[in-house]
């Protein structure tokens, strides 16, 4: 009884400490105040107005978006094909190449930065969208390996053999049965890797010119120089972005669940 | 002549030093109904898993219609494969996952409808066309995977232990079902199970498996009556063994020392020479027990244990130097422990086997 009590006040703090800056910072958003402090005047939305009206942060939305899409696409599919290929048993390379696939995810994105901007600088891919693009899937990758080769797991291998008794070719069974019964995983590598992207500054920082500066960039920026509420809109952008894509996934996972 | 659907010449299979299939030498006659029983680990899935082509022989060939597949992919053999767990689809519908093969070979929509409505009807299912594998019972679930294993029409079906997951009752109306399928279609069927009753019920011949190797391949009659070695008497059914050896003949029958003594008069079987150690074996429901000695094989033994079976009456007794077990009608007299009484039975219910 007392130990489920602790847990629950364990539990509602965690929650708190997780969910309190939010909750700070979001109402900011709405402010008609030129600074970032309570308490708010007034209701307003000028600061989405500045957000979308201004080039900078215009811009920077765009980037984000066409940065994310970039990665998300290319993370994805790649992500998708080394899973896949990983599961063959290659015996002595498998083992091996899961690791090096995984690295991304421990090494610094300090370190990741400093050795892409020296290979960037050599084939000319600084200051380019594709160069950002790749550098956000490296580090998207594993994630989307990871939960695409979790659905892979729980997938049941004589299903494809059945497949093949029935007459369809490895490409058709990849198509038919592999790849729906994957898709839970897919999605949600998608989404990671999508999120990945927008949240990523220390990447850009090395390797974005000015015409690839991202919105968490940019509110980077903007919290040295000046500290405006167009922040706080900003990051309520990130937020609704994030909300809506998880429900996304849930949504979709809802429905293949609901299709066993 | 015999025509041979399905050939395998000298088949091996090795897992490292592992020897699971060993130099498999069988012929499939076109149309049977073929079980591959044996225990445990005996290589039965391996030997369908090569015919189905998922997995490679180490050695040898197979032949289907005299052509060699070895290297034909799975998804060109044209074989139907119904698998223990089922392998139903989980994102497909019932219809789908029927349509699955004829969709892969290109049909045409309405002919698929047709097709698949047919083949629902076939085994019962119609109704549920629109249900997904995972909202039907395991039986359903069953016949689901059999009308799609059928709906190509596969001149051969697969089956490895299909019926395995099923409860006692499901299981012996889904074994009526799938030989009266068998029958109708005229299917060659290979069929995997660890289940001797199952493989009596259903087989045209039963192929007695033994550490990779056949022990004995033949109707279930002879399989039951003429159990070709040790392992296939005990494996199949349960029997009385006797150690002996051949004294002589006399009328037609062979006599038999046993190392208990006393002396059988058994059915003769003339590649056996005088000398010769062999073992008699006897089916527990044909010894008959009597209170005065038989002429002819007669065995005194104790009552142990007599013990009700419902439809048999299990009598276990203790002869000279040996355990034996009869099966009795359960209104014979029952026997109290203990009683001394004698074990006999006819000549021709002993069928003799080297040890
Ligand atoms: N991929 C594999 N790698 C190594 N050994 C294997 C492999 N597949 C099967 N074996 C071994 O081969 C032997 C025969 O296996 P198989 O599955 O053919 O037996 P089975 O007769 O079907 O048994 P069961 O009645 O339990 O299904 C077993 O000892 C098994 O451990
Ligand atoms: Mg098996």
């Amino acid at each position: 009884m007392a130990g489920k009590l602790i847990s629950a006040v364990f539990g509602v703090l965690a929650v708190c400490f997780l969910l309190l800056p939010l909750v700070v910072i979001l109402p900011l958003a709405f402010t008609s105040s030129q600074f970032l402090i309570y308490p708010i005047p007034s209701f307003s939305l000028r600061w989405f107005e500045e957000l979308f009206t201004t080039p900078v942060w215009r811009d920077s939305i765009v980037n984000s978006l066409i940065i994310g899409a970039g990665t998300t696409i290319l993370a994805t599919v790649l992500g998708v094909l080394a899973a896949l290929g990983l599961r063959e048993k290659l015996n002595f390379i498998s083992a091996p190449l899961n690791t090096v696939f995984l690295l991304p995810m421990v090494v610094p994105a300090v370190v990741l930065g400093v050795g892409m901007q020296i290979l960037y600088a050599k084939l000319g891919l600084s200051s380019s969208y594709a160069g950002i693009i790749i550098a956000h899937t490296v580090i998207a990758i594993p994630l989307v390996i990871v939960s695409v080769a979790n659905s892979l797991q729980g997938m049941d291998t004589r299903l494809e053999l059945a497949a093949a008794s029935l007459g369809a070719g490895p490409a058709a069974t990849l198509r038919h049965v592999t790849l729906p019964l994957a898709f839970p995983g897919i999605m949600t590598g998608a989404v990671l890797a999508f999120a990945v992207s927008l949240d990523e500054v220390v990447l850009n920082i090395f390797l974005a010119g000015p015409g690839q500066r991202t919105l968490a960039r940019q509110m980077f920026a903007t919290l040295r120089d000046s500290i405006s509420p167009a922040i706080a809109a900003a990051a309520f952008l990130f937020i609704a972005g994030t909300v809506l894509l998880t429900l996304l996934v849930l949504l979709a996972r809802r429905r293949f669940s609901g299709a066993r | 002549m015999v025509d041979y659907h399905i050939r395998l010449d000298g088949v091996t299979k090795t897992f490292g030093a592992l020897r699971v299939v060993d130099n498999l030498r069988l012929d499939i006659v076109r149309g049977e109904f073929l079980s591959l029983l044996g225990p445990s680990g005996s290589g039965k899935t391996t030997i369908l898993m090569m015919l189905a082509g998922f997995q490679d022989a180490t050695e040898g060939t197979i032949y289907v219609d005299g052509h060699m597949i070895n290297d034909i992919p799975s998804h060109r053999r044209n074989m139907g494969v119904v698998f223990q767990s089922y392998a139903l689809f989980p994102h497909m519908t019932v219809a789908q996952n029927v349509a699955f093969p004829l969709k892969m070979r290109g049909v045409g929509r309405a002919e698929i409808d047709a097709r698949v409505n047919r083949a629902l009807d076939m085994v019962q299912l119609a109704a549920l066309s629109e249900r997904r594998p995972a909202q039907l019972s395991g039986g359903q679930q069953q016949r689901v995977a059999l009308a799609r294993a059928l709906v190509f029409e596969p001149g051969v079906v697969l089956m490895d232990e299909p019926l395995g997951a099923l409860d006692k009752q499901l299981r012996e109306q889904m074994q009526l079902d799938i030989r009266e399928l068998h029958g109708r279609l005229g299917l060659t069927i290979v069929f995997v199970t660890h289940d001797q009753s199952e493989a009596l019920t259903m087989s045209d011949r039963i192929a007695v498996f033994n550490k990779g190797l056949i022990e004995q391949i033949d109707t279930p009659r002879m399989i039951y009556d003429h159990p070709a070695t040790r392992f296939v008497a005990e494996f199949i059914g349960e029997t009385n063994l006797m150690e002996g050896e051949i004294a002589g003949r006399e009328g037609g029958e062979a006599l038999i020392r046993l190392d208990s003594g006393g002396m059988l008069r058994v059915r003769d079987r003339a590649e056996f020479d005088a000398g010769r150690r062999v073992l008699a074996t006897v089916r527990p429901e044909k010894v008959e027990l009597s209170e005065a000695p038989a002429a002819i094989n007669s065995i005194p033994v104790a009552v142990t244990d007599s013990i009700y079976q419902g439809d048999h009456l299990r009598v276990q007794l203790q002869g000279p130097g040996q355990r034996l077990v009869a099966r009795r009608d359960r209104r014979a007299a029952e026997w109290t422990p203990g009683a001394k009484i004698n074990a006999t039975f006819a000549p021709e219910d002993c069928w003799v086997i080297v040890p």
